[in-house]
């Protein structure tokens, strides 16, 4: 049995790193309780604040003073006394506020009085012909590896599928050398002019925007257009691409493909916080259904760092206690929020997508199942069953949202471990819940 | 610390960038990082830690996710096969 030295409490536990996460553990920590944040990444940061392999640290300061919002945050964190733990995934709750969480050395138990989920978000990948090619990679995905030291200077990327992300990933890979023949956005060109125009009210977006048009130009952006196949032999070597109206192949070293973002909410749903519509609801503290746990940030809706931050911030002052501060953002959050809608209305999926896979093409790649052992169930449960797809490691995270737009399936629910876990760990889950059982098997005869 | 560090790949020795994750080392060595149930290479997709499409074995380690690990100097990484 785990000695009690390996647990360790926290008044406040945050699970995730990025900008939510850390909002909301620094304004739990200013307030004055003890705070943890765990990441599974080797820092912090989550994907938006990830930083560069070999590059300065988020702290590090220019002329004495930190320079951007991520290293504002991650000077705010350091001094606020947060104690940081990273390198740690969550994959249980075995027992009544307290995690179960396994890093490289071996697992650890953290215990919590509140708890606060910042679990963020991942992108959506949908299925066609040569998607598991070797270099085609997620949209984010590719800007991790760059970030993560990928040489990118002189590679031909297209850029391809739908939502901010494309141009955010387009502009930072062509600054860093890549050419970019193409980048194709589903969306129609009316759903992007509508939403240039509703910007006026996010005058920062627009700046955002404009930052980007500059960092992008002579680059081809092509609306109404995306991705038909990817061929090559053992790895990627082109792109096909429907560009307004008509099929093109364009040669390329890797193809940037994603199709928005889908919340993490495996974690909150195993904890049972009620998720509707994919996401996770939460009252005006950003409480979830669940006393004692908040969530903030991407899991509530997709609506970037900008919202992320505040609800982090009202999270973290709410589960310290301090309701009257966190009332003071809610109308920030507001506007954050109708920012999402508006993001979900402009980047939703349009059906010709529907029929991008063949009937041979993979539509689960942990278990290589492909579309024609898929369309004719009726629902996620039977195609597991009978299928096995979304039962390899992934658990579903990548083709989980791919059928429920390919065929409507809803998700199951979620099981222990919410990541796969090695034996040691598992070994520490059973001996929990045996003891449990011991003490159940007592309580009903009495005891010994 | 120094800029470059010296990892294998499958035996083969590949220079990397410090602070570069494994599944860039593989990707540098021109490997794949694993073979699917039906024997197709795969390579990371994700880069995030969802995808597990990057996994590898590090210093006798299996089913590391690749994109979650930094690179050390003299890392022993074998792709799946």
């Amino acid at each position: 049995m785990m000695s009690r030295e390996q647990r360790q409490h926290f008044d406040v536990l945050v699970i995730g790193g990025g900008p939510a996460g850390q909002a909301a553990a620094v304004c739990a920590a200013e307030s004055g309780v003890r705070v943890g944040i765990v990441d599974d990444n080797p820092s912090l940061g989550g994907q938006i604040w990830r930083a560069e392999a070999g590059g300065p640290q988020l702290d590090q300061k220019s002329n004495g003073q930190p320079n951007t919002p991520a290293a504002k945050w991650a000077q705010r964190l350091r001094a606020s006394g947060a104690e940081v733990l990273c390198g740690l995934r969550v994959v249980d709750q075995p027992e009544e506020r307290v995690l179960l969480a396994e890093g490289s050395s071996g697992f650890r138990e953290l215990e919590y009085e509140k708890l606060v989920l910042a679990t963020g978000a991942r992108e959506r990948f949908l299925p066609f012909p040569g998607w598991t090619l070797p270099n085609v990679m997620g949209a984010g995905g590719l800007q991790a590896m760059v970030k993560g030291g990928l040489p990118i200077r002189g590679k031909r990327v297209v850029v391809a599928g739908t939502g901010p992300l494309l141009l955010a990933v387009a502009a930072y890979l062509r600054k860093h050398g890549a050419q970019i023949p193409l980048i194709c956005e589903q969306a129609s060109w009316s759903s992007l002019a509508r939403f240039g125009t509703a910007l006026v009210r996010w005058p920062n977006k627009i700046v955002q925007g404009l930052q980007l048009k500059r960092d992008l130009a002579g680059v081809q952006l092509a609306a109404n257009s995306w991705v038909l196949a990817a061929h090559g032999q053992a790895t990627l070597e082109s792109a096909v691409v429907c560009h307004a109206g008509k099929v093109e192949s364009i040669s390329c070293d890797y193809l940037a493909c994603g199709f928005h973002l889908i919340p993490n909410v495996e974690l909150p749903s195993l904890l049972g916080c009620t998720i509707s519509h994919g996401r996770v609801q939460v009252d005006d503290f950003q409480q979830t259904t669940v006393p004692f746990v908040y969530c903030a940030g991407e899991p509530t809706s997709i609506g970037g760092v900008e919202q992320a931050l505040i609800e982090g911030q009202i999270a973290g002052l709410a589960s310290a206690g301090q309701e009257t501060e966190a009332r003071t953002l809610f109308a920030k959050r507001k506007k954050a929020r109708d920012f999402a809608k508006l993001l979900d209305r402009t980047f939703c999926l349009r059906s010709e997508l529907r029929s991008l896979p063949l009937s041979e093409t993979t539509v689960c790649r942990c278990e290589d199942v492909p579309y024609s052992r898929l369309h004719q169930h009726t629902s996620w449960r039977a195609a597991k069953l009978q299928t096995r797809c979304g039962m390899g490691p992934c658990q579903g995270r990548v083709c989980g949202p791919a059928t429920q737009f390919l065929f409507k399936w809803n998700p199951d629910s979620i099981r222990p471990p919410v990541f796969p876990a090695r034996v040691e760990t598992l070994a520490v889950l059973a001996t929990q819940s045996a003891t449990q059982l011991d003490l159940q098997h007592s309580e009903v005869t009495g005891g010994q | 610390m120094p800029n470059q560090l010296t990892v294998t790949v499958n035996g083969a020795e590949v220079i990397v960038p410090s602070g570069a994750t494994v599944a860039v080392a593989v990707v540098l060595a021109g490997q794949a990082c694993r073979m699917s149930v039906t024997g197709e290479p795969r390579g990371p997709l994700c880069g995030m830690g969802i995808c597990f499409e990057c996994r590898v074995e590090i210093d006798g380690n299996r089913h590391v996710r690749s994109c979650q690990t930094v690179c050390a100097q003299g890392m022993d990484i074998c792709t799946e096969k």
